[in-house]
Order: structure tokens, then sequence, then C-alpha cells
């Protein structure tokens, strides 16, 4: 949640121009049209499902879309800019491509008392991106930093994907990212 | 128990004494440990009984604001024809805060068989657990746990075989720290924005889906089988003798600048220096502690010393000038300079703030603007003034609290460290220890 005059900033990823252009290919259609439907049988209304059928888009494509969030809508029966209202309001749904690895560093008090800053510029040096939110020239790296990661007694936490990881340190940064070819 | 620790003799681990034991995991797993006897005696009880367990044990909120467990249960009016809710508030993200991951991490059947005692006892059919997007590891936990209980048949259409149904489910957030708000949460869960309502009416009266809602905290519901298993007088005697008011074990999540960080499990009323210093460890080599924010993020900084003669229970904490909240116990040493803490932490709720109220929005970005100059050394003594005059707009004058939880540091702060914000202003130099990265 970013909002008019807020002072916080960093956290946003940075429109890139590759990935806007390609047409969408329906996400919920055969299998995971099914799952979706399953999944709105736990809720009274249709709605509901609005976070989880977000994240079946991302999953299945790595962002969402306009195009993807008009889909999404047509499921639930909402309007699309009912559905990009929602979606804007959280952080999590990616609104652009991302690189094939989406970091997430924790530097909110607990982890920034602990050094976090230093494990930014240790990743955002390593993996080439240089500046948070640009993904790197490979298209392999995103780098944020992230508000409050939930794991303050394990500073510094770290997001890459969906893989949580405990305790980095500057100088663990290098074996982090060599898991991540 | 501290972990990834070894317990400490002075703990007490009721909620905590299987964390790292991976077999207590599964169904089978806990139920050798004793698990979800307490859900088929509550079962055969009447809901209003065990609710009545619940109110006499004394258990309160354990997700900040300490609200009596039992009563908030006993506003759920039974058998008035409208489907009732429970939601799981497992949106975990106050700064501090780490203990309800580790609930769902070691023990999730501990926490489904809370939520489906809490549902039984407030006459729901459905139950959600709502946990925050970010923590992948719980939510893949805790979903298989919801699927291995149901095939059991502990929950489902006929929970453990009493004719009852009881429907749990795992809703999987997507990034935002208001949705631990419980009106912000209901409406996220509802496929909306997560903005805060405006209360009354309260979640008793109208709340998920506009039905009679209960929203509880994953550790409060993770304590409700020990105490159907061991009785209410045995719960009110884990606190201090003097202070009946709060009773229990509570888990304090401990981070910063300590030697040992980690989760503990003490009883009410436990001295809070011998935790600092015993427990956590106390200040790292060479250094030695200066503040501690004890309840999460959103309540006032204490000295050290203030800490050191501060008891561990809800009233205790308020005695020395602060909060029990979320006990998310942030410890700041010597190395650290406390303006800029509060500024980070200033910048923490500009960028959670919702935006839908004027006094927040505006509110919490100018202060982080303001607190950030003067970390840069722009600072002015009119600063202060203009500070204070913000906290005062921003305080009970919004919807939800997290306006005034921005203020909270800054006015703490000010009160205590303000010698170190005239520092920077008068560009004097204070004695911070420089600080050193592993």
């Amino acid at each position: 949640m970013s909002h008019g005059p807020s002072a916080s900033g960093g956290a946003l990823v940075k429109a890139g121009a590759h990935g806007h252009d390609v047409p969408h290919e329906p996400v919920f259609v055969g299998e995971t049209a099914a799952r979706l439907e399953t999944l709105i049988e736990r809720y009274p209304n249709r709605q509901a499902a609005l976070l989880p059928a977000l994240w079946m888009l991302q999953e299945a494509r790595g962002w969402v879309s306009e195009a993807g969030m008009v889909e999404v809508a047509q499921q639930l029966a909402l309007t699309p800019a009912y559905v990009k209202g929602v979606v804007t309001f959280y952080t999590m749904y990616h609104q652009h491509p991302v690189g094939k690895y989406f970091i997430q560093v924790c530097t909110t008090s607990p982890c920034h008392v602990c050094g976090a800053e230093d494990v930014v510029k240790a990743f955002l040096e390593q993996t080439g991106c240089g500046e948070l939110g640009v993904t790197s020239d490979d298209g392999k790296f995103t780098v944020i930093e992230v508000e409050c990661l939930g794991a303050c007694g394990f500073a510094t936490p770290v997001m890459v994907n969906s893989d949580f990881l405990e305790s980095i340190t500057p100088n663990r940064v290098a074996e982090v990212l060599a898991r991540y070819p | 128990m501290g972990y990834p620790h070894q317990p400490h003799p002075r703990e007490n681990t009721v909620l905590s004494r299987y964390f790292g034991d991976a077999e207590a995991r599964s169904v089978d797993g806990w139920k050798s440990r004793g698990g979800y006897k307490a859900l088929q005696s509550a079962l055969q009880m009447d809901p209003l009984a065990v609710v009545n367990v619940v109110k006499d044990s004394g258990l309160r909120g354990r997700g900040g604001a300490g609200f009596p467990t039992g009563l908030k249960w006993s506003f759920m009016k039974l058998g008035d024809g409208k489907p009732h809710y429970l939601c799981c508030n497992a949106d975990e993200s106050e700064p501090g805060t780490f203990k309800d991951r580790e609930i769902m991490r070691w023990t999730p059947h501990a926490l489904v068989e809370g939520v489906a005692i809490g549902a039984y006892a407030i006459g729901a059919e459905t139950a959600y657990i709502y946990i925050r997007g970010e923590f992948t590891e719980p939510l893949a936990i805790m979903e298989q746990a919801v699927a291995d209980a149901r095939a059991a048949g502990i929950i489902g259409k006929n929970a453990m075989g009493s004719g009852k149904t009881i429907d749990v489910w795992v809703h999987k957030g997507a990034g935002a720290y208001i949705c631990g708000e419980e009106t912000a949460l209901m409406n996220s869960l509802e496929g909306k924005r997560g903005n805060p309502r405006i209360k009354p009416p309260f979640p008793a009266v109208s709340g998920l889906f506009g039905m009679p809602t209960t929203i509880n905290n994953v550790e409060t519901l993770a304590a409700v089988p020990h105490i159907l298993n061991h009785g209410a007088e045995w719960y009110k005697k884990l606190s201090r003798p003097d202070n009946p008011k709060s009773t229990g074990t509570k888990l304090w999540s401990v981070c910063g600048n300590v030697q040992r960080p980690g989760n503990y499990e003490v009883e009410m009323g436990f001295p809070f220096g011998e935790f600092l210093h015993d427990l956590c460890g106390g200040a790292l080599p060479g250094r030695k502690l200066k503040a501690v924010i004890p309840g999460g993020s959103s309540v006032p900084i204490i000295t050290i010393a203030e800490a050191e003669a501060g008891v561990m229970d809800y009233e205790g904490m308020v005695a020395c000038g602060t909060m029990l909240g979320s006990a998310g116990c942030i410890v700041f040493d010597d190395a650290q300079s406390m303006p800029r803490q509060i500024a980070r932490l200033a910048r923490f709720y500009a960028h959670e703030s919702c935006a839908q109220c004027t006094q927040c929005r505006e509110g919490t970005a100018w202060t982080t603007k303001i607190l950030e100059r003067m970390v840069a050394g722009d600072g002015t003594m009119e600063d202060f003034d203009t500070l204070l005059s913000i906290a005062d707009n921003m305080t009970g004058k919004t919807i939800c609290v997290l306006s005034d939880s921005c203020a909270v540091p800054v006015v703490s702060g000010i009160q205590r460290f303000r010698h170190e914000f005239e520092a920077l202003i008068k560009r004097t130099t204070i004695h911070v220890v420089p600080q050193v990265i592993a």
C-alpha cells in the first residue's frame, strides 16, 4: 500500500517494458477452473474467493496483469475495476512482471537494529540489480525491501519467491544466491 | 521454550512444549501427546458450559487488546437462526511478534483443536484461519493439518461423531499489516480491500458476511484445549498471587539486541529484569541494553531501567509505562540511535496505513518525513512541538488504532530519549557505539 504523499517508497516494483504486450491466455480453464469452483464452496458468496483466485492467477502467470484481472472479475461476477481496486491494496500481487527470483528482505525495526540494511546492500550488489524494485538485466532477480515478515527473532528473514529464509547476514548472501540458478 | 534454544528451567512450556518436535505435527502425533481430548469432551458439553470454563479461567486475548475471551464468546447469541462465524487471526504482522508462526509451524493441531472448540462454543459451523501471505511454511503446515483433521473425521460434517458440523478453512492473505485489525481482516476475507470498519456494529452483531462473528488470535485459541483439559482453576494459578486479572502462560517473542532471541513461555507475573538478562541472555558482549518495546511496535518504548523493574502481565506492563500488547519484545542496546529507530517505526506505519482516515494517511507520512529529516541532521527545536501536535491529532480520532500506534513510539520516544534528538539538532556527539555486523 502506497498512497498520496506517503513517505514510504522503495517497495514498489518498477514497471518493465517486457511482458505487457503478451496476449493473456485464460488461466481458469479445465482443472484450474474446477479447483476455483471447489474453493468458492467454502464461502457463502463468490466474491470471498477473490484473494485466492488472484493467488491462482499469479501462481500460473507470475504476475497479475490487467487482462488477468478481467478474467478473475468474470469468474467471480465482479467488475474489473473492483478487482483492480483490491489488487492494488495488497503488496504481494505483482502488477508488473518480476525477475525469476523475487527477493524480499525485511528491514523493519527488529531487523534494522540487527543490520538488515547491509543485507539489502549485499543482495543489490550481488544480483546485479543495483536498485530496489529493478529487475536484473538477465531477468533473474528483483530485490525489494519488505515490511515486517514476522520472524523478528531470526533477523534478517528473506523471502525468495515462496522460500522463507532465516538469519541471513551479508556474508551468507552469496551462498543464498547460489541456490537460485 | 526459547525456540530455537533449549527450554530454560524458569519457563513453563504449556503451549510451546512441542516446538521443534516435528512428530507433533501429525494427527496421530498430536493425539499421542494428549491432543483432541479437549475437543472430544467439549463436544459432549453444553456450548455455554464451554464458554463458562474459558470465562472462569481468566484467559484474555493474546493478539494485543487483552479482551477477556470467554466474555467475547458470550456475546454470541446462540439459537438466533443466523449463521455464526469464527475467525482465527493468524495475520501476525506486529513488528517484534513471531509467536503465532511457531505455534502453527510446530503444533498446527493445537490450533485446529482450539478453533474447533471455539466454533462449537459460539455456535459456528464455519471457521476461517486467516494467515498472512508471507507465512508460506505455516500456511502449508496448517493446510495439511486441516486436511488431515478432516480426513480423520475430527472436523467436518460430523465432527468426532458428535453430529455437529465444524468446517475449518485456511485463507491466505496477500500482504497488508492492517489486515491484522479484526474488521479489516473480515473485509479482506470477504474479498475486499482491507479497510477497517467503523464500530459499532461490533463483530458479534454484524461481522463476517454481515453475520455474528467472533475473532480470536492464534495463541488465544491454542490455549483453550489446555484450559478444558486441566480446568479453569489450574489456569488461574499460573499468575502472580496478587493479580487475578492476568492468568495463564504467555509466549513472549524476543528480538533485537539480545544474546538469545526467540520465543519464551512464562507464567503471567514473571519478573521482566530476570527475563531479559537471564532467559534472553542479556546484552551482546561489550554492549549495554538501553530501551525495550515489550508488546510489539505499537506500545510505548520504555528505558531498560523501567523494564528491569517491570512485571510481565497486562497490569504490570501498564505500571511500568507501557502495555503487554502482543508480547513482541524488541530490545535496543547502546549501539542504537533511538531517533533513527523511531523514524524507522514511523516509516513502517506510513507504509501500512490503509489511507481511509486523513489523520492517519497524512499524519504517518508527515511524522516520517520530519523524523527522517531530523535523523539526517536537519532538525530544529520546533520539530518537537510539530511532532507532538501531529501525534495528538493522530490519537483517538480514527477508525482503527494504526494511527495511534504510529504516535505511540514518537511520544514515548521523545519523552524518554529527547536528549538524543537534541544532540542531532545541535550536532553534538552522543555516545553511540559503532555497530558491528557479523
